[in-house]
């Protein structure tokens, strides 16, 4: 038979056709989907002998008590949960979204897993390895330079934290260096801190004795949003459940406003207004501590005439939107309950907020006389077990330490106040004083928590030499020129003193739960061998072999205590009495708040930018040094982040031209971004609430280029009477996009 | 189906999670995450998609400002109990890829036997159960750090809370190492229970008067397991799914969100 041209086509054609129609392509897609089901690609994870490790999260301030379970494999140890460490003064057992999802961060994606050295432009993503060596050698030289042209004030540091032996390595190294520069990043605990400083007279954190209060008013804390730390907080407000009453006071229908007994709305930004009103009721009425007052406070006289005549219900109301008999009725009830506790410093408190407002809500709490009382606030003295023999310094650093910081604190102008972080990336910018020839950072990320994010770009691109600890790769890591890795909380030893908010002194140990997994090395390793590359009298202020051996001999005899139980505490401890608990020039507690309701000027102007814009805070967003993991991103909800877009939430009376879920252009003076619009009825009308925490440029593709950083869009704004940043909210609009 | 054993008293673990303590921090979901080797990919916010045994819903009350009320929901899977252990995803399942046991009251998933259908997804009021629509990748290193109690799902397959099954079987394990055959109220807790900052999520056997659960929901044999405790409620309480997990609120408008009306009915769940 001759198989011509167009039968063969047919059969070619006709056979195509009929295959696609039978079942065959669909059972062969069937079958290798199922068989490809069964590819070894899902991992089949190694078991073995499991133990566990107690150790401290440092992952926030919170310093919560962790058991960490681990498996023993031919591979070496792998940790595989973390679950709260029973039994632990802070946390009980529990434990938070971020502390659960630590694993992430120590074997995740974001690990700067060697010493890294910049090869393109700053923030370009191009880094070379180098050996410790190379990269410490680095550094010795730059600061031995700037040391021998006499600029050694030139070299600032940024530090997550000021207290236990890491940070005080890096202070002291800095002083014995010839700096004044060591600056900590800015929460609550500075005006808190200067606030007992004003008004007690005494150099102490602030402690709330939450378990025992009955009665807790506060002033837009985020009380169960990661104010304080924030597993204890949270099993407190379950305790409050039971015995005591929260009043939250804030513009915005919070998880905590939800969660209390009662929520009062009020105009943003007048709470200084609201506290003393409450004072006004109570000392009208007669409902303070006499005892107190009387015999323990001094220039209580001129603080009633002022609150008496300026602050009565009526004008109060008219300030602050609250109603005269809601704010009669507040103050009642908060001077009549038993243990009566008022907090401020709003959201997660890391913005540190009017000094007049935290002086104003010191004054209600000593009016109810709860000073150093159960269920009140307690003057906590700083840790006293690093006692390490002063710094001997040569002329070089004598003269280094005699300039004036940079950031201004205290200056004739801040005289009291320790660090002014949110004032550097001005300093620097403005160039009024000396420029900033090297800029260390350390358990920190300015370059994303410090508000007006373009103006903190600009500064660190002025420095000529960046140097960061980082142990991910976080945006302060990504625009420097040297990363020095740390090891992440799982692999290192560390002291973790005074949890914040606590009203008691207790000592934490974290220690390595695995073997580093990385080239890396611990922070205060490496600040021991630059200062020996030193030699001389810097060498000389740090006699350790290592951290490790620092750590042991700092601790002392509490280190075995420390080892066995994971933490020390001491059990004696009270608070001072009244008669010896203020060192202020009366000797007396002193009602230094002259009533004066100065409030914080918002920028921007209300012809332009009809609305405001305020953050909030959540706990399954972390807005510290530390982003979130991908575990807790996944826990945002999708009235926040939609795809890689932030949701805003508007009162649907003041978004009534914009759909639920529809785009909007938000502009504030410092820059303008688009959002999707959240129709949501727990808002005042007239405010945006935008999350912070989101719009992460590092970090791993799981939390980069999601959102906006709320830091873009708000400069800080001084406190008149501390320098601290102020700021509370922004004007804004929106416009259709 | 297995019949119980005989050797040991039936158990009805079962949850009861206080609405008015839950603070909506999110713990849990990261407790059952970390636990359970649940996957995750780059873009979460798609819901449906999202696989989370544990999900925390918010609630409103749908009120004007400043009327306005907010409530947190954490729903894990509910293992009902139906008649008898009719659960509507055991009933449907054509694989016997899902079970109740009799034994322990929980509603098992099997992945190797699980074929995709998605029957149970369909037939399950509390959208509980999630798909693998992709194979799960966990980036370079991070699968160091899953656990070897519970196998990582392949693509293909449905997955939900098993209540951390594995859990119980590692203290039963324990319990018959030590000649034991009953476990003690702590020994065997979930993991989401366990992190709970708040203390709102309690545990336990529904059939022991001593166990907190019992104590708390106050289960009515008489009427299918409905809370005798005025302030708890079961979610779609009418369905008839007979759910193990009762929720506790003091709050109306929450406890009435549990069910749904019809425009202007009068009750509130289970009343």
């Amino acid at each position: 038979m001759k198989v011509g041209r167009r039968s063969f086509l047919s059969l070619i054609i006709g056979g195509a056709a009929g295959t696609a129609l039978s079942p065959l392509p669909f059972k062969l897609m069937d079958d290798s989907s199922i068989w490809t089901q069964m590819w070894p690609w899902t991992p089949v994870p190694e078991d073995g002998e499991v133990s566990h490790v107690d150790s401290i999260c440092t992952l926030c301030p919170g310093g919560c008590g962790i058991t960490v379970r681990k498996v023993a494999t031919m591979y070496g140890d792998r940790a595989i949960k973390i679950e709260g460490m029973k039994g632990y003064p802070v946390n009980d057992g529990g434990i938070c979204v971020l502390g659960l999802s630590g694993l992430q961060l120590l074997y995740g994606p974001t690990r700067v897993k060697t010493p890294l050295k910049r090869t393109g432009a700053r923030g370009e993503g191009k880094w070379k390895k180098v050996s410790w060596n190379e990269a410490i050698a680095e550094v010795v030289k730059k600061l031995g330079e700037l040391r021998k042209k006499g600029k050694s004030h030139t070299v600032a540091c940024i530090s997550g934290a000021d207290r236990g032996t890491v940070a005080q390595l890096l202070g002291r190294f800095l002083t014995v260096y010839g700096s004044p520069n060591f600056i900590r990043i800015p929460s609550i605990q500075d005006s808190y801190e200067l606030t007992m400083y004003l008004m007690q007279g005494v150099q102490s954190s602030v402690g709330f004795d939450v378990e025992n209060a009955d009665f807790v008013l506060s002033f837009g804390s985020g009380l169960i949003e990661g104010w304080g730390s924030p597993v204890r907080m949270i099993k407190a407000n379950s305790a409050w459940k039971e015995r005591g009453k929260v009043v939250q006071i804030e513009p915005r229908l919070s998880n905590t406003a939800a969660k209390s007994d009662k929520w009062i709305p009020i105009n943003p930004g007048t709470e200084v207004a609201l506290v003393l009103g409450i004072a006004h009721v109570i000392i009208q009425k007669s409902l303070y501590s006499t005892n107190f007052v009387n015999n323990y406070s001094s220039d209580f006289e001129e603080f009633k005439q002022i609150v008496l005549n300026e602050f009565s219900p009526d004008d109060v109301a008219k300030i602050t939107g609250v109603s005269a008999s809601t704010i009669e009725s507040l103050a009642k009830s908060f001077a009549r309950a038993s243990k009566p506790l008022a907090v401020c410093g709003r959201g997660h408190g890391e913005t540190p907020g009017s000094l007049n407002e935290f002086m104003a809500v010191h004054a209600l709490n000593a009016l109810v006389g709860n000073i150093n009382k159960k269920g009140g606030v307690w003057a906590v003295p700083d840790p006293d077990y690093i006692k390490w023999p002063d710094v001997k310094m040569d002329r070089v650093s004598a003269d280094g330490m005699r300039k004036a910081r940079i950031d201004g604190a205290g200056s004739k102008r801040y005289p009291d106040v320790r660090y002014l972080l949110d004032r550097l990336p001005d300093a620097i910018n403005s160039g009024k004083d000396y420029p900033i020839e090297a800029l260390f950072v350390a358990g920190a990320n300015p370059v994303y928590t410090i508000p007006d994010s373009n103006a903190v770009k600009e500064a660190f691109n002025k420095v000529p030499f960046v140097v960061s600890f980082s142990s991910y790769m976080d945006e302060t890591a990504a625009n420097s020129d040297l990363i020095l890795p740390n090891h992440v909380f799982l692999e290192r030893y560390e002291d973790v003193p005074a949890p914040v908010g606590l009203q008691k002194p207790i000592i934490g140990l974290s220690k390595p739960v695995v073997k580093p997994q990385f080239n890396t090395k611990h922070l205060g390793d490496v600040i021991l061998l630059i200062a020996k590359s030193f030699g001389g009298r810097i060498g000389d202020a740090f006699p350790w072999e290592s951290y490790e051996a620092c750590l042991k001999e700092t601790l002392g005899n509490k280190w075995d205590k420390l080892i066995n139980d994971g933490f020390w505490s001491d059990s004696n401890f009270r608070p001072a009495a009244w008669e010896n608990a203020f060192s202020t020039p009366s000797g007396k507690f002193e009602f230094l708040n002259k009533g004066k309701a100065e409030s914080i000027k918002i920028e921007g102007d209300k012809q332009s930018y009809p609305l405001i814009l305020i953050p909030y805070d959540s706990m399954r967003l972390a807005s510290g040094c530390i982003g979130d993991p991908p575990f807790v991103i996944k826990t945002v909800e999708d009235t926040v982040l939609k795809g890689k877009e932030i949701v805003v939430e508007v009162n649907p009376k003041t978004a009534k031209e914009f759909a639920e879920g529809g785009y909007a252009i938000l502009s504030t003076p410092k820059g303008q971004a688009k959002v999707r619009i959240h129709h949501f009825d727990g808002i005042m009308p007239g405010i945006v609430a935008m999350p912070r925490g989101l719009g992460h440029t590092a970090y791993d593709e799981y939390l980069a280029d999601k959102g906006i950083n709320f830091n873009e869009l708000i400069g800080p704004v001084d406190d008149p009477a501390s320098g601290l940043n102020a700021a509370w909210g922004i004007r804004a609009k929106l416009t259709r996009a | 189906m297995k019949e119980q054993h005989k050797h040991t008293k039936a158990k009805k673990y079962g949850m009861v999670i206080d609405l008015d303590k839950c603070t909506g921090c999110g713990a849990c979901m990261a407790a059952c995450m970390s636990e359970n080797n649940v996957p995750f990919k780059k873009d979460e916010s798609d819901k449906l998609l999202s696989i989370t045994w544990m999900r925390v819903y918010k609630l409103t009350n749908g009120k004007k400002f400043p009327e306005a009320d907010i409530c947190y929901l954490p729903r894990p899977c509910m293992h009902c109990e139906g008649e008898h252990g009719h659960a509507p995803c055991v009933s449907v399942c054509p694989a016997c890829a899902t079970d109740y046991s009799h034994e322990t009251g929980i509603v098992s998933q099997i992945y190797t036997r699980c074929f995709g259908c998605r029957y149970c997804m369909a037939a399950c009021p509390y959208h509980a159960r999630y798909f693998n629509w992709w194979d799960p990748v966990w980036p370079d290193g991070m699968e160091k750090y899953l656990s070897p109690n519970v196998s990582p799902r392949m693509r293909g397959v449905v997955e939900k809370c098993s209540f951390c099954f594995h859990r119980y079987q590692l203290a039963m394990n324990k319990a018959y190492n030590e000649g034991r055959r009953e476990l003690e109220e702590h020994e065997y807790q979930t993991a989401c229970t366990q992190a709970c900052p708040a203390g709102a999520i309690i545990f336990g056997d529904l059939n022991n008067p001593d166990h907190a659960v019992t104590q708390i929901a106050k289960p009515d044999p008489k009427h299918g397991g409905r809370p005798m405790n005025p302030h708890a409620f079961r979610l779609l309480e009418r369905l008839g799914t007979n759910p193990k997990v009762y929720y506790l609120s003091s709050r109306d408008w929450v406890r009435r969100a549990g069910d749904n009306y019809i425009e202007n009915e009068s009750g509130q769940g289970n009343h």
